[in-house]
């Protein structure tokens, strides 16, 4: 369903994404974990077509999303790091407007919005605008709004950031129930190590740029020799704190752009 | 429902929504009509110019759409700060529909608060020469629109964030609106001056409406609705191009 083959994103000198291969199979859930500015979301931005990749290949369900972009965005659907939803307007109209980009037909669209704001609880909550919402309603329209178009694959990038245990655990049984029933891949990212142990059939840990580990919960904890996920993950990432800021990457970056002519 | 056509409701649905923003969006222009057609009046009238609220009425009016309608290109900036520009560049559909109906929908809201002023213009005293001109001075108006929603489209898609905003405020919009003969007459002016106002495309949308309003132009209507047409063809494919490169 997704596969990657020596993908590598360099800003200037600064290598952000190092030569990483993976493949994620149908229906299957994939947590890509690493410490701050490893290289995570640079790599869910070239999944999504948001940035081009140096070199390397990615294939989503059978198609080059550099040949054919479209095709493979309407295949995906994705949970941002960042809020992404229109504040301004109410949870319905960004149903709506999400329906329309991915040319959902109005019928389907009215029925799948009512069946999705009603499974995520924000039906009663359809009229107001999003501003008025709390984080985790926020959170949760956002991941309704990523079904709508019934993507095979689902982006989640640090989806639960922010979000109280409650709103956390009533997320993940959300996209569970979502990939039991419809069979949707799920590619997430997170920080937390215990919802990856719990949620994901399988985790990649990405450092410094390099896919450093990749396999089973169980199988990585077996070939680190420890008894949790995150003693498995500080085991291979070391127990330095990393740059907070995330600024590295993203400094790189913006430098790069100011010598591009404001490309990012 | 098209993607164009939502893109343009959602900007109209985000005016039409911010009471705040749209009172605040007639404060300049009242300032202006008041302070300066009023204060600045006897003077422009005993140097021989007429009424000069009748003279700067047209001014004001494409006061308001200059800023609405660049103001709503950088509200792209706006955007990807709060997020919502990436749901939109992840759209399995052509940046260019992206960038239509966010200019069609920022010139819209431009014109409305074009058409407001007008409106407050007749009360304070404005009297078209040609009322039933005034259709035409609305097509001005949407041209006007066009073009710096187009333009601001562009700026918005070169920016990275919000810090830029008022170095564009300070070194393009308000030289744009100064040197456009919003506020004097365009006759008479220093050569290099001349030059100028003539590479200044809000010159000859107040020129157009002015042709048409008061039935007087400096460059002529159809020079005007040309330079109009063809400057407002450059900026959206410049607009376009620049949409078309964004990463983020």
């Amino acid at each position: 369903m997704i596969r990657v083959q020596n993908l590598v994103k360099t800003f200037g000198t600064f290598t952000a994404v190092d030569d990483v291969s993976f493949e994620v199979a149908e229906g299957e859930i994939f947590a890509f974990l690493g410490p701050n500015g490893a290289g995570k979301t640079t790599t869910i931005k070239m999944l999504t077509t948001l940035l081009k990749p140096t070199s390397g290949s990615i294939e989503l369900d059978g198609l080059n999303p550099e040949v054919k972009q479209n095709e493979a965005r309407q295949r995906f659907g994705i949970v941002f790091q960042d809020p992404s939803l229109d504040q301004d307007q109410t949870a319905w109209e960004n149903m709506e407007l999400h329906g329309v980009l991915y040319h959902v037909p109005h019928k389907v669209r009215r029925q799948r919005t009512e069946e999705l704001l009603k499974q995520f609880e924000l039906w009663e909550r359809r009229k107001d605008l999003v501003k008025t919402f709390s984080g985790g309603m926020k959170r949760r329209l956002e991941i309704a709004r990523g079904f709508l178009h019934t993507p095979k694959i689902l982006f989640l990038d640090e989806p639960t950031l922010g979000l109280d245990p409650q709103s956390r655990n009533q997320l993940w049984s959300h996209v569970k129930k979502v990939n039991e029933t419809e069979r949707v891949t799920v590619f997430l990212t997170t920080h937390y190590m215990d919802e990856a142990d719990r949620v994901a059939h399988r985790v990649g840990v990405i450092d410094h740029g390099k896919l450093v580990a990749q396999g089973t919960p169980q199988a990585i904890k077996e070939q680190t020799g420890t008894a949790s996920l995150e003693e498995a993950f500080l085991k291979l990432t070391g127990s330095t704190i990393r740059d907070e800021s995330a600024g590295s990457a993203d400094q790189m970056r913006q430098f790069a752009s100011m010598w591009k002519g404001g490309k990012r | 429902m098209s993607v164009i056509y939502i893109l343009w409701l959602r900007e109209l649905k985000r005016y039409t929504r911010s009471r705040v923003q749209l009172i605040a969006s007639l404060g300049q222009p009242v300032m202006y009509l008041l302070a300066l057609g009023f204060g600045l009046g006897p003077v422009f009238q005993k140097a021989g110019g007429g009424s000069y609220l009748q003279f700067i009425a047209p001014g004001v009016i494409g006061m308001t759409v200059l800023f609405s309608s660049i103001f709503s290109g950088l509200g792209l900036l706006w955007d990807r700060q709060f997020g919502f520009l990436k749901e939109t560049l992840v759209a399995p559909v052509p940046r260019l529909q992206i960038m239509i109906g966010r200019t069609l929908g920022g010139a819209t809201v431009a014109v409305l608060q074009g058409l407001l002023v007008t409106v407050v213009c007749v009360i304070a005293g404005f009297r078209p020469v040609h009322p039933a001109m005034i259709p035409l001075a609305l097509g001005f108006m949407m041209l006007i629109a066009t073009v710096f929603a187009g333009l601001g489209v562009a700026i918005g898609s070169s920016l990275q964030d919000m810090q830029g905003f008022q170095l564009i405020m300070n070194f393009l919009v308000m030289p744009i609106f100064f040197l456009s003969g919003a506020l004097f007459p365009l006759d008479g002016l220093p050569k290099l001056l001349v030059a100028v106002t003539m590479v200044d495309p809000l010159s000859y949308g107040i020129d157009g409406m002015r042709a048409v309003l008061l039935g007087n132009a400096h460059f002529g209507g159809m020079i005007d609705l040309e330079v109009l047409v063809a400057v407002a063809s450059v900026f959206i494919v410049f607009g376009a191009y620049r949409f078309s490169k964004i990463e983020i």
